[in-house]
């Protein structure tokens, strides 16, 4: 600060020491900032490392023949067919159970459910699950589906686990969405003589689709990567057939046996070939897994863009 | 509201018996609906009580064969031996050891991206960041495995040359990068529940942005940035594949990371991967074993939905 | 309208006594909300260790233009000055793109609608202005913690409990804990943002005296929509209506003889 005692002088050394103050402190902003971008960009980082190190491998043995050959001994002859079409059957069983169990139970919680202990339980009961490992819900399949129940290490055993594993994506999605409408939408519905049901069906019900959808998708996309459960089932991890199919020429052209056979999915033949010593199965696992990351992704993608346009469309 | 009786004036009380069936019948639908309704939101409960079930009825077998003074004390696990030891130790170790290296990456980096997007990030660059960690999030265990197997181990070799092929540091460090996005996304949220008001005020005192986020907006999250940590934990405990993958399946009573060992989880992928007839000792294990992560992971998860809701409540 | 408001403008007309020294000045002053025009052309000025209301009917921009005095509007994208704020007596137009909001900010304190006290300790929520100072000496913070307190008359009820959460304060009570927080860093200006608002009458009569004994080291901006307010403990008035000043002037002469018509409605309760 200055020799001189005027008030202005004064003045204008402290604002000179407020000013060196706070470039010292912004330095920390700045600091701070490229230290966020950093974080960021190893995140980036470490996913494109991720896809590039898997496309380095696995790019050569994409080819037509890998999607349409059985596993085999000899890895350049092995593809995913099996898996393929296993994983499409599983999804399938997943999607019919988790949808309709995971959509009614959202529109209960929503729009039914009485304010008393039994909803409480069954709301904290599904934040719970939400965060169970996906092991357990193989250990309760293996113990009960395969064994208690008799259903055997099929396709109807792993798509009815997967399904209880996204339940709770699907609730919470539901409720969200349904959330999201305003009640004035409701009133309406009632004011013109709809029963709940009515109102529900014709109203709640398609107005949150769009949402509902979001949270399939993404619980979908979850399962169809989903290995652990699989294995803990007991699936077996060589399978150079594919199971009867679900619809054939003669009467009655559908066929359940489908639901009983053997399979595998994408996410155990990649298990199986990343356990292989070999370098030429470690290609294969490449190939897989790229595959398998392109499918997830892209279900991802959509389910994000869906949640997007939804933001962008729907303005209450 | 088709349920509700309004008293009529006598003179509209009609009694239209067409009406009244169809009335009677509308309510008899409406009920069946709300049951079916009720019944699949209770699948949820049931699933939880199956689970609960089969851990239990499978341990219990399991601990009349093995004591559980030895299942807790003993510090070998070989079920495969011809005289098998069944101390959980090695187990609870492993995915100590995997858990704490997937946190020491997770924790610094989820809540450094938690603060900046919160905090400072403009908003295109957050409108662009979070589906992106939505992505990283999604991609497949099996592949984060294969990732730390065929490509960090051997980078880390580089550095480490006496590093094993399998081990944990490998697996820990790729299962962090797996959790970042979940830390970041719930302690963003909790960031971002934090009141405009409590902000204006800290910047009204003439603070910058890394006092009002560091000073004001984190202490006030706190609970949701503690619930992101701990529901992170639960995820690390939890994952599967990463481990079975790249950590080698043997049990391995040791704290050093870059060493092989297994996991609790890990340990129920190699059984299973087995021939272990149902019914023997060895196949109860991995309920046993199941039963102790299902413990773990619910208390950190009801530990973290509790706090949770007092940040929710608290605003 | 516009032509009976350049002649209301009366701004350059009334004269500053000679004892008064001009502390900060509204000179032409736009504000944008994106494309939306809040103030339009506001000249007002602001004197020394006098208390100015602001008062209009809500959404006539009063607000705005009080946070524009510590560039609160800085925080969010799309807002946009034009024009100046003088502030004196450095001579500095504080709304200009080089000057730092920050500097700004830590000479112009401000008290919020509603009471904002951070989740930390009554004494810690006093000390922040100087930890983001990095006045961190035990003493000194002790000392102006105190001080602050005893201004915001505040101390005799919290000495005890200083190391109590400030949540645990009552509405009143936390609102002067926000003033002693504004306080603390001894201010050249101190903003009002309807600082009473969210409070009960008890409450607001504390705070209207606080704010009456303040005025002798300090000056005082104050938005208010309760006329009485502005009559009981300002100095000097502006009335807002659209995101223009219609009349400024010494408080008595706006409530005892308004110059303006429209002035005279919404002091007289017949308008707003």
């Amino acid at each position: 600060m200055g020799a001189t005692t005027t008030g202005t002088d004064l003045h204008a050394g402290k604002l000179r020491a407020l000013r060196a103050l706070i470039a010292s402190h912004k330095r920390w902003d700045l600091f701070f900032a490229s230290v966020g971008v950093l974080a960021l960009m190893f995140g980036i980082l470490a996913f494109v490392a991720l896809f590039f190190d898997m496309a380095v491998d696995g790019v050569p043995r994409i080819t037509p023949d890998f999607f349409a050959s059985f596993p085999s001994r000899r890895a350049e002859n092995a593809g995913i067919l099996s898996a393929w079409v296993g994983s499409t059957l599983v999804m399938l069983v997943t999607a019919l159970a988790a949808v309709p169990l995971g959509v009614g139970a959202g529109v209960y919680l929503e729009e039914y459910a009485p304010r008393n202990w039994m909803t409480d339980v069954i709301e904290i009961n599904v934040t719970n699950l939400a965060g169970v490992p996906s092991i357990v819900y193989g250990l309760l399949a293996l113990g009960l589906f395969v064994y208690q129940f008799g259903l055997g290490q099929s396709i109807l055993t792993a798509g009815l686990t997967l399904a209880l594993l996204i339940l709770p994506v699907v609730i919470v999605a539901t409720r969200e969405a349904i959330r999201a409408i305003p009640v004035a939408i409701r009133e309406g519905a009632y004011a013109l003589g709809a029963s709940k049901w009515q109102t529900t069906h014709d109203h709640i019900i398609p107005y949150s689709m769009a949402g509902i959808l979001t949270g399939v998708i993404i619980g979908l996309a979850r399962a169809i990567g989903e290995t652990a459960p699989i294995i803990t089932i007991g699936a077996l991890t060589f399978i150079a057939f594919l199971p009867p199919p679900p619809v054939q020429a003669t009467a009655p052209f559908v066929n359940f046996e489908w639901l009983t056979s053997p399979f595998t999915v994408m996410p155990i033949q990649m298990f199986n070939w990343t356990s292989r010593p070999e370098e030429a199965f470690q290609a294969n696992a490449a190939a897989a897994g790229l595959v398998l990351v392109v499918m997830t992704l892209v279900m991802n993608a959509l389910a994000i863009y869906i949640r997007y346009r939804l933001r962008r469309n729907i303005k209450w | 509201m088709a349920t509700v009786d309004l008293p009529r004036p006598a003179a509209m009380a009609i009694a239209d018996p067409d009406r009244l069936k169809h009335k009677f019948s509308r309510n008899i639908k409406e009920r069946i609906i709300e049951m079916i309704l009720f019944l699949a939101a209770l699948v949820s409960v049931a699933t939880t009580l199956g689970i609960v079930f089969i851990l239990f009825y499978e341990s219990l077998a399991f601990f009349r064969h093995v004591p559980l003074v030895d299942f807790f004390t003993d510090t070998m696990w070989t079920p495969l031996f011809s005289e098998p030891r069944y101390g959980i130790a090695p187990l609870l170790m492993g995915t100590l050891v995997t858990s704490a290296v997937a946190l020491c990456v997770a924790i610094p980096v989820g809540t450094v991206i938690a603060i900046y997007l919160s905090e400072f990030a403009p908003f295109s660059v957050r409108e662009a960041a979070k589906p992106f960690l939505e992505l990283l999030g999604g991609v497949p265990t099996i592949v984060y495995g294969y990732f730390a197997l065929v490509f960090v181990t051997p980078l880390l070799q580089k550095v480490f040359p006496g590093l094993p092929g399998f081990n944990m540091l490998s697996a820990g460090l790729v299962m962090g990068v797996m959790i970042i996005p979940y830390i970041s996304s719930v302690a963003e949220d909790a960031m971002r529940a934090v009141p405009m008001s409590l902000r204006e005020g800290s910047y009204a005192m003439g603070a910058t942005r890394f006092q009002t986020a560091t000073r004001v907006v984190t202490p006030a999250a706190i609970s949701g940035i503690a619930a992101a940590y701990i529901l992170g934990i639960s995820r690390a405990v939890g994952e599967t594949m990463i481990v079975a993958v790249a950590a080698g399946m043997q049990p391995n009573f040791t704290i050093n990371p870059a060493e092989p060992a297994s996991t609790i989880t890990a340990y129920i992928v190699q059984v299973a991967l087995g021939d272990l007839p149902h019914g023997s000792v060895g196949y109860q294990s991995i309920f046993a074993a199941g039963l102790m992560l299902f413990l773990l992971t619910l208390v950190f998860n009801i530990l973290g939905h509790w706090m949770r809701r007092k940040y929710r409540e608290a605003y | 309208m516009s032509a009976v408001l350049k002649t209301a403008l009366p701004v350059r007309e009334s004269p500053a006594p000679e004892s008064l020294a001009l502390k900060a000045e509204a000179k032409g002053l736009d504000f944008y909300y994106g494309a939306f025009k809040a103030l339009k052309n506001l000249h007002m000025p602001v004197y020394e260790k006098k208390v100015t209301a602001l008062i209009g009917p809500s959404g006539c921009g009063k607000s705005t233009f009080l946070r524009s005095f510590n560039r609160m509007h800085d925080l969010y994208p799309g807002n946009r000055y034009q024009g100046e704020i003088r502030m004196y007596p450095d001579n500095v137009n504080i709304l200009a793109p080089d000057v730092d909001p920050i500097e700004v900010r830590m000479r112009i304190s401000m008290v919020f609608q509603k009471p904002n006290p951070f989740p930390k300790t009554i004494y810690e929520n006093v000390a922040y202005g100087m930890r983001v100072r990095n006045i961190n000496r035990k003493s000194t913070v002790d000392e102006k913690v105190e001080k602050a307190l005893r201004e915001a008359a505040l101390w005799m009820e919290v000495k005890d409990r200083l190391h109590d959460l400030a949540f645990n304060l009552s509405g009143g009570q936390q609102q002067r804990l926000c003033i002693a927080r504004a306080l603390a860093t001894d201010p050249e200006m101190l903003l009002f943002d309807e600082p009473t608002s969210a409070l009960d009458p008890i409450a607001t009569a504390s705070i209207e005296e606080l704010v009456d004994e303040l005025r002798q080291r300090v000056t005082i901006l104050i938005v208010t929509h309760n006329m009485q307010q502005a009559a009981r403990i300002s100095d000097y008035t502006a009335y807002m209506y659209l995101g223009e000043i219609i009349e400024f002037g010494e408080t008595d002469q706006i409530f005892i003889k308004p110059r303006n018509k429209q002035t005279e409605d919404y002091i007289t309760g017949r308008f707003g």
